[in-house]
């Protein structure tokens, strides 16, 4: 008796799990996917790239600051693209790190409950504007209600339109990265100010941006890795022309805006032009990844400092 | 309601006596609470406490858990209105002045009226930075290295950490954190410490040593300290009040008086009950 | 011993000083606080402004046109839907399977470890990237030509790592005696995460992929990169069929030179908006009835 019990869930659990196991399999795979999207990524981009570095040296790209893959006489000089995407980035930076940080300080710090309900959702929502609607709003409100006006330029595109535009997309990310970095910091450091007779703006600056300052630099970091990787609102409001100068009036085109304009258009698969998309996507993948990274690494000890 | 014994008052554990020199035979009172009342929101926690709390003395209250002892002491500092829904009704006077009265700046008041925490709680930063925190906000400029070494000395931690001053609070020990925290307090020279269970996350040693530390501070400070352990109570304090909850869960005062005569001879039968260990 | 008591005490900083760096703050504060807001407004203003006078169902009726007020974004629209359908499919189920895996099953060892940095990673590559990969791997290498099948399995790769993200905070959050209670009336592993544990962090799960979902609907560049033609005059059929969504309708609108386009990108805009809200707003019953259930 008790053998044929033991014989029949045995019987029961090997059936199960043959069934169970391709299913096992299966979620394996999923989780392989993911692995697999990044080996991707890095083969697609590395093969393409060493196409390119075949016609073009790689010291000539990293140093050239002439690109014109369009005209006759093709340069393949990477510095335009480059400096174009430093200046706009750190331009959308510099307008939505202190009002994100700002906007965070308020929603932490004073703002009563209700009026962070209301601000929340709104911050969402600002959030979840596609790119392309942002780009639209820089060429069609910003640049000439805002920049014409006030520095009296004449081109439809300016870096610095794009670079405010990419600032309104940023400031939510900042605002509400920094909040929960913010809020991480115990009741308690709060009370210890407050009981040496801080008051709430010298609790705010003085203990809890300083306790949190890990937290605000991850998330300014990752609003970097943002604005570099950002596409349409580069190319829709900054301009297609590649140009070296740190100007942020002028129109410039940036890194994705480059590969926006190629993949756009109807380029030759295999021509030089085609290549050298997938090393410029190379440099920019390095670009975000390395600042990614590093925004993980300052997280990760916030939180050992939290936890 | 206690002033009239308190001349003859008999100094009996040997802990005082060890740290209590000449000092004025008559203690002035610095802190009158007067038929305060604490609410949180909608719910009261605290009924009717009235007690003066007196100058250059450690002050213990004591009770079950509860009961409302560390939103008194946080009535003391107006830190109870930092809770949410905290608010008061009552008086409490110090130095004869209502701190809730209209013209009274509660930051002014936290400057003057230190504070200790149970968990310590340094900033993440240096030890000196910590100490000189409270100079820094109240805007006290000079000789603030020699504030520093003051309070820490004062704080009997000055010989374990004056080589160290740069490095980081958090890797001290927890006694060492408190008695930081404590060294933090000091620096605004305040003239009344608040303690909130100031042991209950230290170990016996580190215990030891905070209350050492309290009965020396006791000189010079006023100490009003919460406790959750009678025999601490009994060690560092001169005076002590004993807080219960009521059916309807408000703390009120159920006696207060000199440590000696709450401990020998209880006037309450709750209180006899509660420092004999039948409840907690 | 300690030193004798410094009865000099000092003289904090007066209270008017106080007050106003506190006022001026605080207005600081508040000022950044409603920038965000009035940029917001600004934009909707904006795009009402442009976009309201061309919006009809004649708009959303009609197909790409060379003449602007004969422009609609029906293809645009089809497409948009055709992809998002599929899209979801490969999505849900792969970044679910993934997170069931690494939750329920995984050994804590470096390979999970690996999986969790790489998905952290993943999270920052920029959409045009994952456009490069599109190209290259589905339009190409696998054949696949500039279809709604490779746009979608572009779009499911750029999500996948929200997903993970959101599926494994829900099933987290089901307590473990959930998982216990199944398993000691004798269902595996399998048994109790499908039954059980699965059905309870569902909520959760399509909250946050409802949201990843909106993320792919307004996503332009890995699009333009894989070849979503601008000007299609059909609604696509097959997932084989050539397609264009919204967003690149709307870009290819207003990199148009000519003035007009400017109202249809804008009327486009206001379409892509309604779609969106209209995915936040399931996304946001979802959370409401989820949180109004009793939590564990």
């Amino acid at each position: 008796m008790a053998n044929l019990i033991a014989e029949y869930s045995r019987n029961r659990r090997l059936r199960q799990r043959m069934r169970e196991a391709p299913i096992l399999a299966f979620l394996f795979m999923c989780a392989l996917a993911s692995i697999g999207t990044t080996v991707g990524i890095v083969i697609v981009l590395l093969e393409g790239a060493l196409q390119f570095f075949r016609e073009v040296p790689v010291f000539e790209f990293l140093t050239g600051t002439e690109w014109t893959p369009l005209f006759s006489n093709k340069q393949f000089g990477v510095l335009p693209l480059l400096s174009a995407t430093v200046v706009i980035s750190f331009a959308a930076l510099a307008i939505a790190v202190p009002v994100g940080l700002l906007t965070a300080v308020y929603l932490s710090e004073y703002a009563p409950e209700g009026v962070r309900s209301i601000v929340k959702p709104v911050l969402e929502v600002l959030a979840g504007i596609p790119t392309v609607v942002l780009g639209y709003f820089a060429i069609s409100f910003i640049n000439p209600t805002i920049i014409k006006p006030l520095f009296s330029t004449e081109t439809p595109f300016t870096a610095l339109g794009a670079a405010m535009a990419m600032g309104v997309m940023l400031i939510p990310m900042v605002a509400s990265l920094s909040e929960d970095a913010m809020r991480a910091v115990p009741a308690s450091l709060r009370e210890g100010a407050y009981a040496v007779g801080s008051d709430r703006f010298q609790v705010s600056v003085k203990v809890v941006v300083p306790a949190a300052l890990s937290g605000i630099v991850a998330a300014a970091l990752l609003a970097l890795a943002r604005a570099v990787g950002e596409t349409m609102i580069v190319t829709i409001a900054a301009g297609s022309i590649a140009n070296f100068s740190a100007n942020p009036l002028e129109p410039m085109q940036t890194m994705t805006a480059y590969i926006a304009q190629v993949v756009f258009g109807d380029t030759e698969r295999g021509g030089v032009e085609y290549q050298s998309v997938f090393a410029v996507g190379l440099l920019l993948f390095i670009f975000t990844l390395s600042i990614n990274m590093l925004a993980q690494a300052v997280l990760a000890r916030f939180r050992e400092i939290y936890d | 309601m206690v002033t009239e014994n308190f001349l003859n008052l008999p100094q009996t554990t040997t802990a005082e006596a060890a740290v209590e020199p000449a000092r004025d035979a008559t203690p002035e009172s610095v802190i009158d609470v007067r038929e305060l009342q604490a609410y949180y929101g909608e719910n009261r926690a605290l009924k009717d406490i009235s007690l003066s709390l007196y100058s250059r003395r450690v002050s213990a209250i004591i009770g079950p858990s509860g009961c409302g002892k560390s939103t008194l002491v946080r009535c003391l500092n107006r830190m109870h209105e930092m809770s949410s829904g905290g608010h008061v009704k009552g008086e409490v006077l110090y130095q004869g002045e209502n701190i809730y009265g209209a013209g009274v700046d509660p930051v002014e008041l936290r400057s003057r009226i230190g504070m200790v925490f149970q968990k310590p709680n340094p900033f993440p930063k240096s030890i000196f930075e910590n100490v000189a925190f409270g100079l820094k906000v109240n805007g006290i400029s000079g000789n603030t290295s020699e504030r520093v070494e003051r309070s820490l000395r004062r704080a009997a931690l000055w010989d374990e950490v004056k080589d160290r001053l740069k490095q980081s609070a958090l890797q001290l020990s927890g006694g060492q954190q408190q008695r930081l925290c404590i060294a933090r307090a000091l620096a605004v020279e305040p003239e009344v410490i608040l303690m909130d269970e100031p042991c209950s996350a230290l170990d016996p040693m580190a215990t030891l040593a905070v209350e050492e530390l309290i009965r020396e501070l006791s000189q010079e400070v006023t100490i009003i300290i919460v406790t959750h352990n009678m025999q601490q109570a009994a060690r560092v304090s001169h005076h002590t009040a004993f807080l219960m909850m009521d059916q309807d869960k408000a703390g009120y005062l159920v006696e207060y008086g000199p440590t000696s005569e709450v401990f020998t001879n209880p006037k309450s039968e709750h209180t006899e009950a509660y420092i004999t260990g039948r409840f907690s | 011993m300690i030193p004798a008591i410094a009865r000099d005490r000092p003289i904090p900083m007066s209270r008017t000083v106080r007050k106003a760096r506190g006022t001026a703050f605080i207005l600081l504060a508040i000022l950044a606080t409603s920038l965000g807001m009035v940029a917001l407004a600004a934009l909707l203003l904006d795009v009402l402004r442009d976009g309201i006078g061309v919006l009809s169902l004649e708009f959303i009726n009609s197909f790409p046109h060379y003449q602007a007020e004969k422009a609609g974004a029906k293809s645009a629209l089809a497409g948009t839907l055709w992809v998002m359908s599929l899209t979801a499919v490969f999505a849900m189920v792969a970044g679910v399977g993934a997170a069931i895996y690494l939750e329920e099953f995984a050994v804590r060892n470096w390979f999970t470890r690996i999986v969790e940095i790489n998905i952290n990673n993943l999270a920052g590559v920029p959409s045009v990237v994952y456009g490069l990969l599109g190209l290259a791997i589905f339009v190409y290498w696998m054949g696949l030509g500039r279809s709604v099948l490779a746009g979608a399995l572009t779009l499911a790769l750029l999500i996948l790592p929200i997903i993970v993200v959101a599926a494994r905070e829900g099933l987290r959050s089901v307590p473990p005696t959930i998982r216990e209670a199944a398993m000691a009336l004798g269902s595996t592993r399998w048994q109790a995460v499908r039954f059980q544990v699965l059905p309870a962090a569902m909520p959760t799960i399509l909250t946050g992929f409802i949201l990843a979902l909106a993320r792919a609907v307004g996503e332009t560049a890995p699009l333009i990169a894989i070849g979503a033609f601008t000007t299609v005059l059909f609604v696509p059929t097959t997932p084989t069929d050539s397609f264009t969504v919204l967003p690149v309708q709307i870009y290819s609108w207003i990199s148009k030179p000519l003035p007009e386009f400017r109202e249809n990108a804008a009327a486009g805009i206001i379409v892509l908006l309604v779609v969106l809200m209209l995915m936040n707003a399931v996304a946001i019953t979802l959370r409401n009835i989820y949180s109004r259930r009793s939590r564990w």
